[in-house]
């Protein structure tokens, strides 16, 4: 029983509940004629179109950088890397990986930037985080104005310059890891195989990353940083390479969103996403200087079915459309809750 | 320090280094907007009667060590509660601004109060717990103004709700206040009108704030801010002092953001105040204040130069780029970016002062002291 | 003093820390304008007694004390600083409790202003008054006076040199209304030479005044320039009380560590051969906050166990510190007559020293992590061990196997108490956390060790294995150690010689069966600075 009664205070009773307000959502949703197939379905679409999002706080975590609000850098690397490949009319299963590739420079340089300014400013890492993101974010809403974007399906008609605030990929790379070996039951069930199957890749990929030298020199230096600088680790390196990887990460991340919600956003749509995935993690079990891909899986499932359920059967059972004020309210009160933890969130 | 004349211009230069650039981007917009002098002075005089009490909220927490309070929201939210009610009760006027700043004290001292305690809980972070729970006490605003008004408060004022009989319209015609405070004593200066009134309780504010400091409680927060760990050693009741500073800064962020909206004229009921901390944060780091360091002098700079170039980008952009857009793009982007350079010019230099202080401690062979029996 | 009654008294006084004692019946007295000297070792207990007498938190947590304390015939018994304060005893740190920020007048009356009464104050309570500066500066230039220093009160404390600080620190004790005790720890640790004897005067000034002062030290002959009386602890329990006429500093060093002792541990008599020089640091300084090294000079040969000893904050601990790169450093270090980078801990463990530091939880060990991890951790970075190749070399991963079985063959030679090799560190006791340091620094297999304060907070069996086992690896290895400690004995015990530093210095070096007197007056810094290596034969 004592034990028992440690997993809870360890798990914390906020997590407790908003598990059980979710089971309570998926029991009540038969009740207000909501489909619990087109739910699950919903919900596993959701959290595929998501997960690497939340995979990308775990590197930054780690190495005790803390929780990496400026991951809008990552997303705005994926967004180049993204329009390049519409640009240069890749499609398919090539027009994606295409993306990925050619993020990938922009993602390893802003990363590495982002990762010195924030090495240099140790302490109060994520309000600047949050405000470097912002700028960098606006900055980029000047460059898709003027960038020389060609492509008709991206650019606006009549101008003929300038990026359109959201992009098709239909025609391009809609769904093409969702699709690959999907399985559909019934009418409304569609489990999509492929992107699940990418996400557990990169989270393999991610768990293996860990248990390499550089890993575990990372992982040390979130634990305490002195006993690795008494090792001889370079606690400045391991803190840029984190932050080169969850930037990456959200390179990736935002292309495995698009081809799966259908649609590029530019503009300041970024600004946003930091939030849930900070939200996600922290809900999945993260705590100050450890996350796992545990962490990642159930964080991403429990808040993309809290944001999927809530709307659809609140407003299906009171008529009236709470979702947008119940979600504000579940992420960012997660997010306070992990700030007035006793422990420190950064080293 | 060694270096003499060039480190002591590059000091000066980074420490205002905002400041500079600022003004540099600033002058350099003007002639392109194409807008005259005259119309920009009035537009400053306008945004100083408008803004300026809300950025006047920051200078406290500043002063007692908590860096920027982003929380500040929570005032401008119970200030526009207020004005909900003042509207309820059909009251116009200067008086209609009163009950509203009447009606909203109670509610902002119960925010400052839960907004100083979550603080206190997170010492060493308040500044993004500030921003995050702005958002969260937002979501409890959306739900009371969308929900609860109507049901459970009781609104009597139909005009005001939205067609489903119950939750606040989106948007809310301020003409029974609009404008009232700055028309009270306006006063005509040439081709520039003054808002007399509003000036006059800005004025009393910064007297307020001016004799705060020479008190015991001000000395008090002072020494918070320099040293929590002297402070509590010596008897100070840091926490407390804390929450009492949060309290007074979103109360006052209550009475600004009134002020704000009655010379707004329209009130965007869920929306008014998402950019109220971003524009006084902006402000007042514009105007060279840093996190641990804020005067009356920023306030009042901060507040002219981000409007000048907030009045003047758009129309530059377009004349400069064919796009007005890129224009506000633009002044979104050195916001955040002014933000966001304070921030790091402030914690990388203060690493930098740690540095050097602890260097200044070395004695002996550091110093080249190889004899034996050097400085004992 | 004169024949009334005693000012404070401590009375049958002891302390101890879940049956450590500590402290063991002290009793003495101290009267009105009288300088009491209070003198000993590390760990005499000096510490402890003035954190009873000042209501320390830590002491009522640890299950308070027994004995009394009386002041003024009353018995008093502070459940805190600031009712110690309200009493009327001061205590000046050494660490001061300054506000950079602020003036010197503004810091001598911290909390304590002087205030004007407003309107408001009816309303918002006593906060709200103004304050009287004019006043507050008067206060300030009144204490300052009694003082006897020169001390600007307007000047901010960060610019000002360290003694008008400490000289601050003490003007606010006096300026509370009645302060009539005053202790000061180490007052003069951080003063120049002119700057200790205007403190010193200023302290008699004040005990002209009927201030009584407990003034611990250290420098024996500042104490016998300004106490009245010398009280020496050793080991808790008072050994001496005499008065400072006709006593001399090497009478007081021998009081502070004792005569020999009966039934000293065995040490083998034979007479070791060493190998050339393996070590050598020329004009070491180090920056440690609290442990500064100024100016040292160290040669240690090939096989040998040398020790380095001293007082608590005298920059023994800087030493190891500084050389393994862990605080800022400078001067010539060779090992093998190879020069060392310093300021860079990853090339001095890859030329072959590794190190365990006295900071066993804050440095020494990943509290979070599993005794695999702690363990073969540097071992891993450094040496590339416990890693196993993927993919023709490409890849790198942990070896969790290999570090389980080098974990699980610790556990058995160090017999380390734990559930697992997978335990979390910080669920081990102080002891065997010890041992999983030493294993780590073992995994590395080093030329040299440096080992800091290898048996601090460890039970007696512990230690015993701990110091066999470093016997072991010298005698059998050849690893030669350098190891820093604040017990005497156990560096009389291993050590083939034994430095003692003082004040950042060499102040000499013994062989481990000289007299226990002679380690007191090196480090008590009585010995002249002129013996840089005074070796005994």
């Amino acid at each position: 029983m004592r034990s028992f009664k440690k997993m809870v205070e360890d798990f914390g009773w906020p997590r407790i509940i908003i598990f059980l307000f979710l089971v309570a959502l998926f029991i009540g949703a038969p009740f207000v004629h909501v489909r619990m197939d087109s739910s699950l379905s919903d919900v596993i679409n959701r959290f595929g179109q998501n997960a690497i999002f939340v995979l990308a706080m775990v590197p930054m975590i780690q190495s005790g950088c803390g929780l990496n609000f400026g991951l809008s850098i990552g997303v705005v690397a994926g967004l180049l890397g993204s329009t390049l490949s519409i640009e240069f009319g890749l499609t398919g299963l090539l027009g994606f990986f295409g993306a990925v590739l050619f993020s990938a420079p922009f993602a390893v340089l802003f990363g590495w930037a982002y990762g010195r300014l924030l090495n240099k400013v140790k302490g109060e890492e994520m309000t600047i985080a949050m405000y470097v993101g912002f700028a960098g974010v606006m900055f980029m809403c000047i460059m898709w104005l003027i960038l020389p974007f060609t492509s008709p399906n991206m650019v606006w008609g009549y101008a003929g310059k300038g990026l359109r605030t959201t992009i098709t990929v239909e025609g391009y790379w809609l769904k093409v890891l969702n699709d690959f070996l999907a399985v559909r039951i019934g009418k409304f069930f569609v489990f999509p195989t492929g992107e699940i199957l990418f996400v557990a890749l990169a989270a393999f990929l991610m768990s293996l990353f860990m248990r390499s030298k550089t890993g575990t020199a990372l992982t040390a230096v979130g634990s305490n940083p002195d006993y690795a600088r008494a090792s001889g680790i370079s606690v400045d390196k391991m803190r840029t390479v984190s932050v080169v990887l969850s930037t990456f990460l959200g390179a990736v991340g935002i292309c495995v969103f698009e081809q799966s919600f259908g649609f590029i956003q530019l503009y300041t749509a970024p600004v946003n996403m930091p939030f849930a995935a900070v939200a996600a993690i922290l809900i999945g079990g993260a705590s100050v200087n450890k996350a796992s891909m545990l962490n990642v899986v159930v964080g991403a499932f429990l808040f993309q079915g809290l944001l999927t359920m809530t709307p659809s059967v609140i407003n299906a059972a009171l008529q009236t459309d709470m979702s947008e004020v119940i979600r504000i309210m579940v992420s960012n009160g997660i997010i306070l809750y992990a700030l007035t933890r006793k422990t420190k969130v950064t080293k | 320090m060694s270096g003499g004349k060039s480190s002591k211009l590059g000091r000066f230069f980074s420490e205002n280094a905002v400041v500079i650039i600022f003004l540099l981007i600033t002058v350099l917009a003007i002639k392109p907007s194409g807008l005259s002098l005259t119309y920009i002075g009035q537009e400053m005089i306008n945004r100083i009667g408008r803004d300026s009490f809300l950025v006047l909220a920051l200078l406290l927490p500043i002063y007692a060590g908590m860096g920027l309070n982003f929380g500040m929201t929570l005032g401008a939210m119970s200030g526009q509660i207020g004005l909900i009610f003042a509207i309820n009760a059909n009251i116009r006027g200067v008086d209609g601004l009163v009950f509203a700043a009447l009606a909203g004290t109670p509610i902002s001292i119960l925010m400052g109060y839960i907004c100083g305690v979550v603080l206190n809980k997170a010492k060493g972070r308040e500044m993004v717990t500030g921003y995050i729970l702005a958002f969260f006490i937002n979501g409890v605003y959306q739900f009371v103004v969308m929900y609860l008004m109507g049901v459970v408060i009781p609104i009597k004022n139909p005009a005001i709700l939205l067609s489903r009989g119950y939750g606040i319209r989106n948007t809310l015609n301020l003409e029974g206040v609009r404008q009232s405070l700055d028309i009270l004593l306006a006063l005509k200066l040439g081709p520039f009108t003054l808002p007399l009134a509003t000036f006059l309780v800005i004025a009393a504010l910064c007297v307020f704030i001016v004799w705060f400091k020479k008190t015991k409680l001000g000395q008090d927060m002072r020494a918070v801010g320099h040293d929590m760990a002297v402070a509590e050693a010596s008897g100070i009741p840091v926490d407390r002092t804390r929450v009492i500073v949060i309290i007074i800064s979103t109360v006052l962020a209550c009475y600004g953001q009134i002020i704000f909206l009655q010379n707004m004229g329209n009130f965007a009921t869920y929306n008014a105040h998402d950019q109220t901390s971003f524009f006084a944060v902006a402000a007042i780091l514009v105007g060279g204040a840093s996190v641990k360091k804020a005067t009356l002098p920023n306030v009042f700079i901060g507040v002219i130069l981000l409007h000048v170039l907030f009045v003047v980008s758009p129309l530059a952009g377009q004349n400069l780029f064919g796009s007005a857009m890129i224009g506000e793009y633009f002044r979104q982007f050195i916001g955040y970016g002014v933000i966001a350079l304070s921030l790091v010019l402030y914690a990388w230099r203060a690493r930098k002062e740690t540095e050097r202080a602890r260097e200044g401690l070395r004695g002996g062979a550091a110093n080249g002291d190889i004899a034996v029996g050097g400085a004992k | 003093m004169g024949q009334e009654s005693p000012l404070l008294s401590f009375e049958h006084v002891s302390k101890d820390f879940y049956g450590n004692v500590v402290l063991s019946d002290v009793s003495f007295d101290l009267h009105a304008g009288e300088i009491l000297g209070l003198v000993g070792e590390n760990g005499a207990g000096k510490t402890t007694l003035m954190s009873i007498l000042f209501g320390m938190p830590a002491i009522a947590e640890t299950g308070g004390y027994q004995g009394r304390i009386v002041i003024e015939g009353e018995e008093a018994h502070f459940a805190s600083p600031f009712e110690a304060l309200d009493a009327g005893v001061g205590m000046v740190h050494q660490e001061f409790s300054l506000i950079p920020g602020f003036t010197t007048t503004e810091n001598i009356l911290l909390n304590r202003e002087s205030m004007k009464h407003t309107a408001v104050n009816e309303v918002f309570g006593d906060r709200m008054s103004i304050l009287d500066r004019p006043d507050m500066r008067k206060r300030a230039e009144t204490a300052i006076a009694t003082l006897g220093v020169k001390l600007d009160p307007d000047m901010l404390v960060s610019e000002m040199p360290v003694g008008h600080k400490q000289f601050t620190e003490i003007a606010r004790e006096i300026t509370r209304k009645h302060t009539r005790i005053l202790v000061l720890d180490e007052p003069t640790a951080v003063l120049t030479e002119s700057e200790a004897d205007v403190l010193l005067g200023a302290l008699k000034k004040l005990a002209a005044k009927g201030i009584a002062i407990i003034f611990i030290s250290h420098r024996l002959k500042e104490m016998l320039d300004v106490a009245d009386r010398i009280v020496v602890l050793r080991d808790g329990r008072i050994v001496k009380e005499a008065p400072v006429q006709g006593t001399s500093v090497r009478d007081i060093a021998t009081w502070m560590v004792g005569r020999e002792m009966g039934g000293a541990r065995e040490r083998e008599t034979e007479t070791r051969a060493f190998g050339e020089e393996i070590f050598s640091a020329k004009g070491l300084w180090v920056d440690m906050p609290g442990e500064t090294v100024r100016n040292v000079d160290l040669s240690v040969k090939k096989g040998e166990i040398f020790g380095i000893g001293g007082l608590a904050g005298q920059g023994k601990l800087g030493i190891p510190n500084g050389i393994m790169g862990l605080y800022a450093a400078g001067g010539d270090v060779r090992l093998g007559g190879k020069s060392v980078p310093l300021n860079a801990p990853k090339e001095a463990l890859k030329m072959g020293m590794a190190f365990v530091s006295e900071d066993r939880r804050g440095v020494g060990l990943l509290l979070d992590e599993g005794l695999d991890w702690n363990i073969a951790f540097t071992a891993m970075q450094v040496h590339g061990r416990y890693l196993k190749k993927h993919l023709g070399g490409l890849i790198q991963l942990r070896d969790d196997k290999a570090m389980r079985q080098v974990t699980e063959e610790y556990i058995k030679t160090l017999d380390i108490k734990c559930t697992s090799p997978k335990q979390a560190a910080k669920e081990l006791s102080g002891g065997n956390q010890q041992k999983i340091c030493l294993a780590k620094a073992f995994a590395v297999q080093p030329d040299l060790l440096f080992v800091s304060e290898p048996t601090r907070g460890i039970d007696v069996g512990a230690k015993k294995l701990v110091l066999d086992t470093l016997l072991k690896c010298n005698r059998d290895l050849g690893m030669t150690i350098i190891m820093i400690s604040s017990e005497l004995e156990e560096l009389r015990s291993v050590c083939d010689r034994i430095a003692i530093v003082d004040e950042g210095r060499i102040a000499g070096i013994l062989p481990p069966t000289a007299e226990r007197a002679e380690f007191g007056v090196l480090m008590s810094g009585a010995a002249e600075p002129t013996a840089q290596e005074a070796t005994r034969a």
